[in-house]
């Protein structure tokens, strides 16, 4: 169908430059912003591939959620400037950068070999394991343990944030 | 229809997009932004398999990925507010007292 492979074209081209416009900005809250539509073409990426419920609660997590903490700690530092900091390209950012190419390479070999993967349609029952009903089966049951454990995770995610933000009280 | 490898391809250059970040940028907020598109494009990639074979364990890890992103980031930040506290910066060059 050609109306979904122009979706896909167009979203994944959003998704693509405004990651490497991310890592270009000087100012880390355009970089944020760079993300947070980084994050939106990959919600609508997901709604192409029937993950309707995690494409909400992608959007809601991360665009929501966490970019706000990000621009929040940004403007509470007020980074905005970038006079405190100096980045300069030397013999270490080259390193890098050819080191992030030749994982590209290496992924981008392995990947895109035609007939290494079968062509093949998405699975017929695509559109159902995207619902919250389905979802919600699968983790209330199968999955329910791990569930339980993320709660732990959570809370101690929560100690931690307070105990090392909170100002030392001088006694 | 739209082959797998399309979307494959796509999450392995956000990936490396993210890792050029983590090993270029000075910024420890960029950073850590950068270390959010990694995970984003692996969630990408366990999306497009659950997808593709019918498999619901896929999307339910994404979940899990959120969760543990959710509390790095409340950490994370903690521990930059914390740092910028103590030495007024947050470039990662300056910050290196667990160097040995």
């Amino acid at each position: 169908m050609i109306f979904e492979q122009v979706v896909f074209f167009f979203l994944a081209a959003v998704a693509a430059s405004s990651a490497v416009l991310m890592l270009l900005q000087r100012n880390p809250v355009n970089s944020a912003l760079f993300l947070i539509l980084n994050f939106f073409s990959l919600g609508g990426l997901y709604l192409t591939l029937r993950a309707q419920f995690i494409a909400m609660v992608h959007i809601i997590v991360y665009a929501g959620a966490i970019m706000v903490l990000v621009l929040f700690v940004i403007m509470l530092l007020n980074l905005g400037d970038g006079r405190r900091l100096r980045e300069v390209l030397s013999f270490k950012t080259y390193i890098g950068i050819g080191c992030s190419l030749a994982l590209f390479t290496e992924l981008f070999y392995i990947l895109g070999m035609k007939g290494r993967m079968p062509l093949m349609p998405l699975a017929p029952n695509a559109q159902d394991i995207g619902t919250v009903e389905f979802l919600g089966k699968v983790m209330y049951t199968t999955y329910l343990f791990p569930f339980e454990i993320t709660s732990l995770l959570l809370l101690a995610a929560i100690v931690g944030a307070v105990m090392l933000a909170k100002k030392k009280i001088p006694e | 229809m739209i082959p797998i490898e399309y979307y494959l391809l796509l999450s392995a250059f956000m990936f490396c997009a993210g890792v050029v970040g983590v090993l270029v940028r000075r910024n420890a907020i960029v950073v850590f932004m950068c270390i959010e598109l990694m995970l984003n494009s692996v969630n990408l990639t366990l999306i497009t398999f659950s997808a593709y074979f019918g498999d619901p364990g896929g999307q339910i890890l994404v979940f899990f990925v959120m969760v543990v992103a959710a509390a790095e980031a409340a950490v994370g930040l903690a521990i930059v507010i914390s740092l910028f506290r103590n030495k007024q910066t947050v470039n990662i060059d300056d910050i290196n007292i667990l160097k040995w």
